[in-house]
């Protein structure tokens, strides 16, 4: 006897995350959920990112990991405020699901927030497939990781709405196909912008920050 | 990835959806749904269920996996595309302007209970 079901197994985590969605709409949040591989520069630019925007926009960031306070600590020394997660709490989770952002969030004054970034676990494959309520997603990818990563992961090229190639301030140490990479990533997904930068030399970060501050300004007018 | 967790929720799924007038219920299979983009590997998702299924109803019980391919929809031509090899274009006019069809499904469609 065949019973009907039809049940999405991740059910439980998009209830969440759309409760999560409604929840930031009516606190006035933007949020912005940044994903990569262990070691693409995530936390580095994020550091960047909030030193250069100075307390223009009120900001917090949720980090996770799976140990340590690494990557909090560094985000702390920029004034903002900062969560971090631990998810060997939870048996040691390789990506953010909905319930712990809302977890995180108890921590934070979401009122006094315009901008909540998540620093994700670093991981190319499970944060693509949990909706956590973000606003928007961005993938990390560094000129020493392989140019084919993205059709070796286009789910979590597919999901996300803007892509950064980092460190290009190695490229002249490295054979490295950069227009290669970038076409990669705009094969898997031919809508997002690519910015090529280096967090270290500065070189192409004005583009990244124009799309951000862009972002917040289009969620606040809405 | 995941495929542990993943098999402990399609348990849970399968049993909830046990009508509750049968006696003694066993599961004879689980019908699954699985997108090609999602990261699932069914060899491994069939291991876990087997483990986290030991000493319920659904002992025994076979995992029927599904695989969808990813079907995107043109917005510009309305020509719909399998996508291969990861190259999101529409296959007629080349846009990159595609709606996702299917590809991404993860769901428990349906269960086979044994005749008693």
């Amino acid at each position: 006897m065949e019973v009907k079901v039809v049940r999405r197994v991740l059910d439980a985590n998009e209830t969440m995350a759309q409760e999560n969605r409604q929840m930031f709409a009516e606190k006035g949040v933007f949020v912005f959920n940044l994903m990569s591989s262990p070691g693409s520069g995530k936390t580095t630019l994020l550091v960047e990112t909030l030193k250069r925007l100075d307390g223009e926009i009120p900001t917090a960031v949720i980090v996770g990991d799976i140990c340590t306070t690494n990557d909090a600590d560094r985000l702390a020394t920029t004034g903002v405020e900062v969560v971090q997660i631990n998810t060997d709490q939870f048996g040691g989770d390789c990506h953010l699901g909905a319930h712990v952002i809302r977890r995180a969030c108890q921590d934070i004054n979401l009122d006094a927030v315009d901008l909540l970034i998540v620093e994700n676990v670093g991981n190319l494959v499970c944060p693509a497939e949990f909706d956590m309520g973000e606003d928007r997603r961005g993938v990390v990818l560094s000129v020493t990781e392989g140019e084919d990563k993205p059709v070796k992961y286009p789910l979590m090229f597919r999901v996300c709405d803007m892509a950064v190639l980092s460190k290009i301030d190695l490229l002249p140490h490295l054979d490295y196909d950069k227009d290669l990479a970038v076409k990669n990533i705009q094969t898997v997904n031919p809508n997002i912008p690519v910015f090529c930068l280096s967090t270290r030399t500065g070189e192409g970060f004005d583009a990244w920050m124009d799309w951000l501050k862009n972002a917040v300004a289009q969620k606040k007018k809405s | 990835m995941h495929e542990m967790g993943i098999a402990m929720q399609i348990v849970d799924i399968a049993r909830s959806a046990i009508p509750k007038s049968i006696p003694n219920p066993r599961i004879e299979s689980v019908n699954l749904k699985v997108g090609k983009l999602t990261a699932i590997v069914p060899e491994s998702l069939r291991f876990c269920f087997t483990v986290v299924t030991k000493d319920t109803p659904l002992e025994g019980a076979r995992l029927n996996i599904e695989e969808l391919p990813v079907v995107a929809l043109c917005e510009e031509c309305a020509q719909q595309s399998t996508i291969e090899n990861a190259d999101f274009s529409c296959r007629k006019c080349k846009s990159g302007k595609l709606k996702i069809l299917s590809g991404r499904e993860l769901t428990v469609s349906s269960i086979e209970l044994a005749e008693n």
